[in-house]
């Protein structure tokens, strides 16, 4: 006879691992990356790759030269991860080094410094993300229109829809947000702007402009039960709320519509916000983190410098989130009063 | 469908011997039998190295209020009382009887006559109470908390159900559901006794809705009984507990510790133990057999036994066709709650649900992975609790911040370990935080 094992209940497991979540997630952002391959071309192609291979490699190197780990964490696929969402947050014409000074500050700074995988207190891609947008705000902000298949360089460069809505309130013009795209041309990522005339489109990040695909990407998480509906229906809710209530108020400010389907807000919502490490543990929790990011990308995007607020949104909810796992515990069995 | 509203798992339900009839096990050569085989007191024993007893004999009587009798399922001599490693892993007091011939004692009606309320309407919920206490009926669902001490409530609680527990959320189990199948009537009289001995009006059993033959058969017999009302559940993992099955029957929520269900007006007993009330109040019969779920994939042909408390589980196991080459880990009770033991000369006791053979690939646990603090653990705890923040604060001992917590309102029931997809062994910080902290408190409270 073997030697029994002896261990501690439970003897069995659900199977789940790190690896198929991460990898879950990564198959969930494949329709947004065929959209921006498609709308973007070869410079889409060469930027999601650089920040791949990159995120991948600082992950490897920084495990095994610094950190020492004797379990190699490449393997997991959170690298991967962070290289394409960092990626989908960057104009398809940046020149590829600073994807590289990117990925090493993702990965390098914002993760394997706190510790490596679930450690972290900021999102790393989005991290990364802010940091490129303060260093080089020039490179971070020349977005190519779509439609250009496979030029890279000298591309022509146009406003996004954000950019445009920023200009009306500035204008205190309500007629300029006339040349936003439709909502349906937002929804499959076709965000021309009648501004710069026939058959030109508007751009942006790489991975954002397509809300249709990464509508897919949350409905196959979901599937999953990768995630749950909490984080991403707090924040389409309250931002729904907040510009709508801001748009009745003063036509000059976009309508829900068009706040949800513009720049990065669903790219944010769905697979950013939803970052397991950096977002909080109980449902409660994840709620007022939804809501507090909804209405703070509101804020920003109305009264701020910048014409996005969802990166710096989630950002600053990132540094709430052990605060609200201290004050935000699950509903106790037993607190529930008798029916 | 009904079921507790918070947390839960679904794991796999592999009741591979549902659809197998009881079988009669074997008697043992000897028989082996622990003093303790129930919370509380350990039982006394009341025999020497030579005497001879009968099937149904008492061999060691209870060792206090919270305590049960212990009766010899075997008949012969009293060869010696020495130690021997129960599922616990430790060794532990026990009775050896080698076995010869099956007399049983002549006070037991061996007739298979179904004897109900109304031929015995003369029996006060006193000498019901005191007929299940003198039985040694202790709760077969694998706690074995003795049963006339719940039924035994606290002056000032009021009882309103008797809620029956015929859930078997473990996968694997199938000892109570052929039970049901096998004994309907018998089950539905026990009930009856349970209700009266308590004196409450309404009766529930809770049945897991995979179990849809058990369900029908046993509403279709219950409609003899108005006050007794079949609830079928929906499949989720540990609607067992008592906690648990009492939010999902009745929709209350019994606050913490030390409170206890009766306190919500609920009192619970295992399907198997309203059986083994029926037995030891109609037919004079103690506690000292038990239908035993033996499985395993490896195993060649899993199976349901009636067993003589006492049989070492190797006997089962050899009539299931033998322990399987590749056997791993040998389980007492089901996956999720089982313990896990150090050979199979286990003997039966009161609550030896199952045995389960895993093989060497299902016995070896993945490494654990950083926490990715997915807050899956959070959402599978049906206590409400943070099992991530209990398991980092155990290994950090901080016991203040555990106590704050409410670890000592974990049932232990491995939802958390389940479900963590970095295979974090959650639960056994958990354990020994939660040990610690009652350590601590119970010590406060002596001062």
């Amino acid at each position: 006879m073997n030697k029994l094992t002896i261990s501690l209940s439970p003897h069995v497991h659900s199977g789940d691992s790190v690896k198929s979540n991460m990898f879950g997630v990564c198959i969930a952002l494949v329709p947004a990356m065929i959209c921006s391959f498609v709308f973007f071309g070869l410079g889409a192609i060469a930027v999601t790759a650089v920040s791949v291979a990159s995120c991948v490699f600082f992950e490897w190197a920084i495990g095994k030269y610094m950190l020492k780990n004797a379990k190699p964490t490449v393997t997991d696929g959170s690298a991967i991860l962070t290289g394409m969402l960092l990626a989908f947050n960057m104009p398809s014409n940046i020149p590829l080094w600073i994807v590289v000074i990117g990925a090493l500050f993702a990965i390098g700074v914002v993760k394997m410094t706190f510790g490596g995988l679930g450690c972290n207190l900021f999102n790393p891609a989005l991290a990364g993300r802010a940091f490129l947008l303060i260093s080089f705000p020039v490179q971070m902000t020349s977005w190519p229109v779509v439609g250009q298949g496979f030029t890279t360089i000298d591309g022509t460069t146009g406003a996004t829809p954000l950019a445009l809505m920023k200009a009306a309130i500035k204008a205190k013009d309500a007629s300029m947000l006339q040349d936003l795209p439709s909502a349906w041309d937002m929804l499959i990522g076709n965000t021309s702007s009648s501004v710069f005339g026939e058959g030109a489109m508007g751009g942006g990040c790489i991975g954002e402009v397509c809300a249709l695909a990464i509508i897919i990407g949350l409905i196959y998480m979901l599937a999953r039960k990768i995630i749950t509906w909490h984080i991403p229906v707090a924040i389409f809710a309250t931002v729904a709320v907040f510009s709508g209530l801001l748009h009745l108020a003063n036509p000059i400010y976009a309508g829900p519509v068009e706040q949800l389907l513009s720049g990065g807000l669903m790219l944010g919502a769905v697979f950013m916000a939803t970052d397991y490490v950096t977002s909080p543990m109980s449902k409660k929790g994840q709620l007022i983190y939804g809501v507090a990011i909804g209405f703070l990308t509101v804020v920003i995007r109305t009264w701020g410098a910048y014409p996005e607020g969802m990166s710096f949104a989630i950002l600053i909810m990132n540094a709430f989130t052990p605060l609200i796992n201290n004050y935000c515990k699950p509903t106790r069995f037993g607190e529930v009063v008798k029916k | 469908m009904k079921t507790f509203r918070i947390g839960g798992v679904h794991p796999a339900e592999n009741k591979l011997s549902a659809a197998q009839p009881i079988k009669v096990a074997e008697l043992p050569k000897v028989a082996v039998f622990p003093l303790g085989q129930h919370i509380g007191a350990p039982a006394k024993a009341i025999v020497q190295k030579g005497d001879k007893v009968k099937v149904g004999q008492m061999i060691a009587e209870a060792g206090g209020f919270v305590s049960a009798p212990i009766f010899s399922s075997v008949s012969g001599t009293v060869a010696k009382v020495d130690t021997i490693i129960e599922a616990s892993g430790y060794a532990k007091p026990a009775i050896f009887i080698n076995v010869e011939g099956d007399e049983w004692m002549e006070s037991i009606d061996r007739t298979d006559t179904l004897v109900t309320l109304n031929d015995r309407l003369e029996l006060t919920d006193k000498e019901i109470i005191d007929k299940i206490k003198n039985a040694g009926v202790v709760g077969m669902g694998g706690a074995c908390f003795p049963c006339h001490v719940k039924l035994m409530p606290p002056p000032g609680s009021k009882p309103e159900w008797v809620i029956i527990n015929a859930v078997e959320c473990e996968p694997y189990l199938t000892a109570d559901h052929r039970l049901m199948l096998e004994h309907a009537d018998e089950i539905l009289v026990g009930v009856t006794l349970l209700m009266k001995a308590v004196n409450v009006k309404k009766g529930y059993i809770a049945i897991e809705n995979n179990k849809p033959d058990a369900i029908a058969l046993m509403t279709e017999k219950a409609k003899a009984y108005p006050e007794i009302e079949v609830v079928p559940l929906k499949v989720k993992y540990p609607q067992g507990g008592e906690k648990q099955l009492i939010d999902a029957v009745v929709g209350r929520q019994v606050p913490a510790p030390p409170a206890l269900p009766v306190s919500v007006g609920a009192i619970i007993q295992n399907v198997g133990t309203a059986f083994a009330v029926y037995q030891a109040v109609m037919k004079n019969k103690p506690l000292f057999e038990r239908i035993v779920t033996v499985t395993g994939k490896s195993l060649k042909q899993p199976s349901n036994f009636l067993t003589r408390m006492g049989t070492p589980m190797s006997q089962l196991i050899d009539a299931c066709g033998g322990l399987p080459e590749d056997t791993g880990k040998v389980i007492g009770g089901g996956p999720m709650m089982g313990k896990a033991l150090l050979n199979t000369d286990v003997p039966i006791c009161k609550g030896s649900s199952g045995v389960l053979i895993m093989n060497d690939k299902e016995a070896s646990r993945a490494e654990a992975d950083p926490c990715i603090r997915c807050g899956k653990c959070v959402s599978a705890c049906p206590m409400g609790l943070e099992p991530y923040l209990l398991s980092a604060c155990t290994d950090q001992q901080m016991w203040d911040r555990l106590e704050k917590e409410d670890i000592t309102s974990c049932i232990e029931c491995g939802s958390c370990q389940f479900t963590c997809p970095s295979h974090r062994p959650l639960l056994d910080y958990i354990r020994l935080g939660k040990s610690t902290v009652m350590g601590i408190i119970r010590s406060r409270n002596a001062k």
